[in-house]
């Protein structure tokens, strides 16, 4: 399992700038991006090279941060790929809370998932043998 | 525990017989001895002989705090100087003072209510009681003063302030119920606990009676939590005399003693009476008031009232806590809503901080719309819109149960919303009225 943070940002100008304000400052990378919006604000979701010193650092900077344990699915960029896992996922019964994707040269596609059962989820997706077990960097 | 049982345990038909005998001879008295009240009742088109029963009352005009400052400093006096036996006086912190006078009868049913007061919140002759009220002008002191002394309890007539001092004497002397501001009771736990001493383990202070300013239950608790006494709420106003009214032992509201004092709840905006249970503005009449009578006296104050009978034995009605100043109140949709209601929810919500806006604005359909801006605080998790979403239905809800009024709910980034140094203007109201 991997830490994504999650950052609440109301939803104005600027507002994006000073949360990437403060990742720049710490020189800390960032690997996975998503916003999802709700009108009047938004939840920045990411998940960062540092992040233990991601987190410190947004909370004094005075942003409300919170660390989640995300799931991270690593698997071959071609068709096919994640119906495999999202049809496993609902045969056991496992909602997905969100998710979203990435490539890297490094880690082939990693997909970040959030479910509604962790310890169900990994089971099913160790047994496909898709689980990411590396640490980001 | 009764000071005078025969009153206390009259019933509420009883009182109100008496209220109403008191209520017509006020009227006659005011108009022939009050230039000021004659003028009135002439104004109203309205005669002494008029006011027949307690159901007559909303016929007489309002008093109110500027009538007292026009006719400043006797004009409102209904008994020669000779008679006075004692002036107080208020700072005119909110405009030009007002003095208010006492014949010896005053003085005595002053020192009565509040004798009443304190043997139904437990206070005896055995009890040493240090009041921490400031002495002088100030009703506080001296109220406090006369009516511990009639009581027969040892009186340490300390005032306020010279903190350390109290703390000495109050375990020296071994102070059991103390007199003071709410706030002054924080302080001094706090400089006790600066000078090593634990005021539930060091001293036998058992109850305290706190007032003078508004407070609320979560400082009542954080007194008791803090010094292991029990905290008692007294009400009253120089006007009426001063502190006349405390809560009973059973601490669901403050006995108003209806032999003397005549009260209403009003909706401080139309004047009209409200039922029993709703909130709006304290209106008193006082029935026994010599050198300064007063016919339905605006207190401007905001609480509501409990006619039944309590479970302490009296049926004389009683005011809940002080929910804000009349000058405070917002109506929203036809709803009364006071700003320090809305705090009192936000501040039993764990994920809301410190800081919050009230903005009021009226919609192009015409309807007024409440939004309650918070902070996120520290304990705050967001993860997903959801749990934002989530909790702001719970604010909303929550304010709505108190209120009854729906209220849009929107959390912001800390450290976002308005700082005030000094007095904090916390509600924008943006209606044109």
């Amino acid at each position: 399992m991997i830490k994504q943070i999650s950052v609440f940002v109301e939803n104005k100008p600027g507002r994006l700038a000073a949360v990437t304000e403060v990742l720049t400052k710490h020189d800390i990378n960032i690997r996975a991006f998503t916003i999802a919006d709700a009108g009047d604000f938004g939840i920045i979701r990411m998940v960062v090279d540092k992040t233990d010193e991601a987190y410190k650092a947004l909370k004094e900077a005075g942003f409300t941060v919170r660390l989640t344990d995300v799931l991270a699915v690593e698997v071959e960029d071609k068709p096919g790929a994640l119906h495999r896992i999202a049809r496993a996922l609902g045969d056991a019964g496992v909602n997905i809370d969100y998710v979203y994707a990435f490539t890297s040269e490094k880690h082939k596609a990693l997909i970040i998932f959030r479910v509604n059962n962790k310890e169900k989820a990994k089971e099913v997706l160790e047994n496909l043998g898709v689980l990411f077990k590396g640490e980001i960097s | 525990m009764y000071w005078n049982p025969a009153i206390e345990r009259l019933s509420a038909k009883e009182l109100e017989e008496i209220q109403e005998r008191r209520l017509r001879a006020l009227v006659n008295t005011v108009y022939d001895y009050s230039p000021f009240y004659r003028k009135r009742f002439k104004e109203a088109g309205l005669h002494p002989s008029d006011i027949r029963s307690i159901n007559d009352l909303p016929k007489i005009p309002f008093t109110k705090k500027q009538d007292l400052r026009d006719t400043y400093p006797f004009g409102m006096f209904c008994v020669p100087l000779s008679q006075v036996v004692r002036f107080h006086a208020s700072s005119g912190t909110t405009g030009k003072p007002t003095v208010v006078g006492y014949t010896a009868n005053d003085i005595r049913n002053w020192v009565e209510s509040l004798c009443r007061a304190l043997v139904s919140c437990g206070v005896s002759n055995d009890d040493i009681m240090q009041i921490a009220y400031g002495y002088g002008l100030f009703t506080g002191g001296l109220g406090f003063h006369y009516a511990a002394e009639r009581l027969g309890a040892t009186v340490l007539p300390i005032s306020a302030g010279n903190t350390a001092r109290q703390i000495e004497l109050m375990k020296d002397l071994g102070s059991t119920v103390i007199a003071c501001t709410p706030s002054y009771m924080i302080y001094l736990a706090e400089y006790a606990s600066q000078m090593g001493v634990d005021i539930a383990e060091d001293t036998n202070l058992r109850a305290g009676i706190f007032g003078a300013e508004p407070w609320s239950e979560e400082t009542r608790k954080r007194i008791e939590e803090k010094t292991g006494i029990t905290a008692y709420d007294v009400y009253g106003t120089s006007e009426l005399s001063g502190p006349l009214f405390t809560e009973c032992t059973e601490r669901s509201g403050i006995h108003v003693w209806a032999d003397m004092f005549l009260i209403e709840i009003i909706d401080p905006k139309t004047g009209e009476q409200v039922g029993e249970g709703e909130k709006g503005e304290l209106v008193v009449t006082t029935l026994t008031k010599e050198a300064l009578p007063l016919i339905r006296w605006r207190t401007g104050d905001i609480t509501y009232m409990e006619n039944d009978k309590c479970g302490c034995g009296r049926s004389h009605p009683r005011i809940m806590r002080i929910l804000g100043r009349a000058d405070d109140m917002l109506i929203i949709r036809g709803v009364n809503v006071f700003p320090s209601q809305i705090e009192h929810v936000l501040m039993q919500i764990p994920e809301v901080g410190e800081h919050y806006m009230i903005i009021v604005d009226r919609r192009e359909d015409g309807l007024d719309e409440l939004t309650v801006q918070v902070e996120l605080s520290e304990k705050a998790e967001i993860d997903t819109t959801g749990d934002i979403l989530r909790l702001e239905r719970k604010i909303a809800e929550k304010l709505k149960s108190v209120l009854n009024v729906w209220a849009k709910v929107e959390v912001v980034n800390p450290g976002t919303l308005q700082r005030f140094e000094g007095k904090a203007k916390r509600v924008i109201d943006k209606r044109k009225i």
